[in-house]
């Protein structure tokens, strides 16, 4: 069997995966290999083709391709060796890492790596919609690569569950197309996605969202002929005697996104059960040395801009790891406090500099996010509305945290 | 006459108020000029930009994306997706490629955004 020795094993060759490697290279860690699964580099971006992409990182609106192939060129200019086609099926605690692919299974041992495998989407089975199992029930990435790639047009008559950004941009897509999207429900009373989704891909085309509804039943014997939407209470109960039918032909989900650890378990990285994401300290580092987590792998991002930039703060750490073999200990928790769904990192040494991400749980109007050490206040933003849709960022100087105390991330 | 409206330009999304006092246009609540010029858009003409695909022959993969490289009126966009979908490209073809000028002459180009090989003769 062959065995390959690396500085640094990089899997997934999506945003986080390219950002990583690149940084990494220009960092002076030359002996590095991405691993992609899919025949090309881009990850999910491929088939994005939507634009708004890389506003923030090169103030200027790209589709999700374009974005994507400015890394990819940059990580052939570098140099960098990326096998696609390639499946990674375990990784030890140890840092062996087993890739297959059509020439074999084959062990990299490795000095970091680095996890950049994304998330994918939450399914029909995962929120239990009663009722038949006929065709025409897809997720809203599955319909966009069908529509985007694939050249396959999924339905006519298409109602939407879940209020995600990408629910709402297939909205924009299939009308565009040809479709006719009755509706989108959402079982919250906000919307999940970005407020400028809501204008640009439903409002635009005249696509009503009712909010705090779901669906409670799919009929249909082979393909969907409609589905029995409901009002739900603030518990998500669906509400007696609020049943309505709309026909339709087909059911596109939106209802959510789950970080894509199975191998990070088999390493036996340690999940954070908000994020779903590994626990990680300021260097991205989990909670097994020398192995680094970024982008939706660790917590699932609002803009692909912000996991190209984590991924590089990775890299930084994971360059300083390759070359010293150790980072800061990481002994301050930071724990979501107060509406607050999450907060990463989890852990920090308080060392160095280092940017808090988090989300609210709910949206807020006037809103204060606090953050505080044994009562002290380190930092204190003012927003006009905070909503659970946008990923909220904090920089933190390391000259403001004691050593020891818990920090508290608040929104009231 | 007032409105709310939800800027698009970025995805802060910012809320804006919008109220035409004496013929001129007033807005709160934005948070960079691009909101300004957003809304005083909105009023007169608004402007979209779209993002579809275009079928390509003998390439590795059935069809490129497109986007259109300047926003166009609203009210243009299904006459524009007609004008899209009646392109067939040969393979190769590159980011950047200009498929349609002028499209509709909204004063937008549509423009090829992923490279799209020739497909591998089966051996």
């Amino acid at each position: 069997m062959r065995l390959l020795n690396k500085d640094a094993v990089i899997i997934g060759g999506g945003p986080a995966g390219l950002a990583a490697a690149i940084q990494l290279k220009k960092n002076g860690i030359d002996n590095i290999l991405i691993i992609e699964r899919e025949k090309n580099l881009g990850g999910i971006l491929r088939q994005c083709i939507h634009d708004g992409f890389g506003l923030t990182r090169f103030g200027k609106s790209l589709s999700g391709p374009e974005y994507a192939q400015i890394f990819i060129d940059e990580a052939n200019d570098l140099g960098i060796e990326a096998l696609t086609d390639t499946s990674v099926i375990n990784i030890t605690y140890g840092k062996v890492v087993t890739a297959v692919n059509r020439g074999g299974i084959f062990h990299v041992q490795s000095k970091a790596v680095v996890l950049a495998m994304g998330c994918r989407e939450r399914t029909r089975g995962a929120i239990n919609i009663p009722g038949a199992r006929p065709a025409g029930i897809y997720n809203a990435g599955v319909a966009q690569s069908y529509i985007n790639l694939h050249n396959t047009m999924v339905g006519r008559e298409i109602v939407i569950l879940g209020s995600g950004d990408i629910g709402m941009i297939m909205a924009r897509r299939l009308t565009l197309e040809g479709a006719h999207v009755k509706a989108v429900f959402e079982a919250q009373a906000y919307p999940s996605g970005l407020p400028r989704n809501i204008e640009q891909c439903l409002n635009d085309y005249g696509i009503p969202l009712y909010l705090s509804h779901t669906v409670t039943k799919i009929c249909g014997r082979r393909r969907v002929e409609g589905v029995v939407v409901s009002r739900v209470d603030s518990a998500f109960s669906p509400i007696d005697g609020t049943e309505k039918f709309f026909s339709c032909d087909t059911l596109i989900l939106s209802v959510g996104l789950i970080p894509e650890n199975e191998l990070s378990l088999m390493a036996g990285v340690e999940l954070d059960r908000r994020t779903r994401g590994a626990y990680v300290n300021d260097s991205f580092e989990t909670g097994c040395s020398g192995i680094f987590a970024a982008g939706n792998v660790l917590h699932v991002h609002d803009l692909v801009d912000f996991v190209s930039i984590e991924a590089e703060e990775l890299a930084a750490s994971a360059a300083e790891y390759v070359s010293s073999d150790c980072l800061p200990k990481a002994s301050i928790v930071v724990v979501p406090g107060r509406n607050v769904g999450y907060a990463v990192p989890q852990r920090v040494s308080g060392e160095k500099n280092f940017t808090l991400s988090f989300r609210v749980k709910q949206p807020i109007e006037n809103c204060k996010v606090t953050v505080s050490q044994g009562g002290n206040v380190i930092s204190e933003v003012k927003m006009r509305k905070a909503i659970p849709a946008n990923m909220i960022q904090i920089k933190i100087s390391a000259d403001r945290l004691e050593s020891g105390k818990e920090i508290e991330v608040t929104a009231v | 006459m007032t409105g709310q409206l939800i800027c698009i330009v970025c995805p802060a999304g910012c809320e804006m108020t919008a109220c035409i006092k004496d013929g001129k246009l007033e807005v709160w609540g934005e948070k960079c000029k691009r909101g300004l010029e957003y809304a005083e858009r909105e009023f007169t003409n608004p402007m979209r930009t779209i993002a579809t695909s275009v079928l390509v022959d003998n390439g590795e993969l059935p069809l490129a994306p497109v986007r259109l490289d300047n926003p166009v009126p609203k009210k243009q966009i299904f006459n524009i997706m007609r004008e899209i979908k009646a392109v067939r490209l040969e393979a190769p073809v590159h980011i950047g490629q200009i498929v349609l000028s002028d499209v509709c002459g909204c004063g937008s180009d549509v423009v090829v955004t992923k490279n799209v090989g020739r497909a591998q003769p089966r051996l």
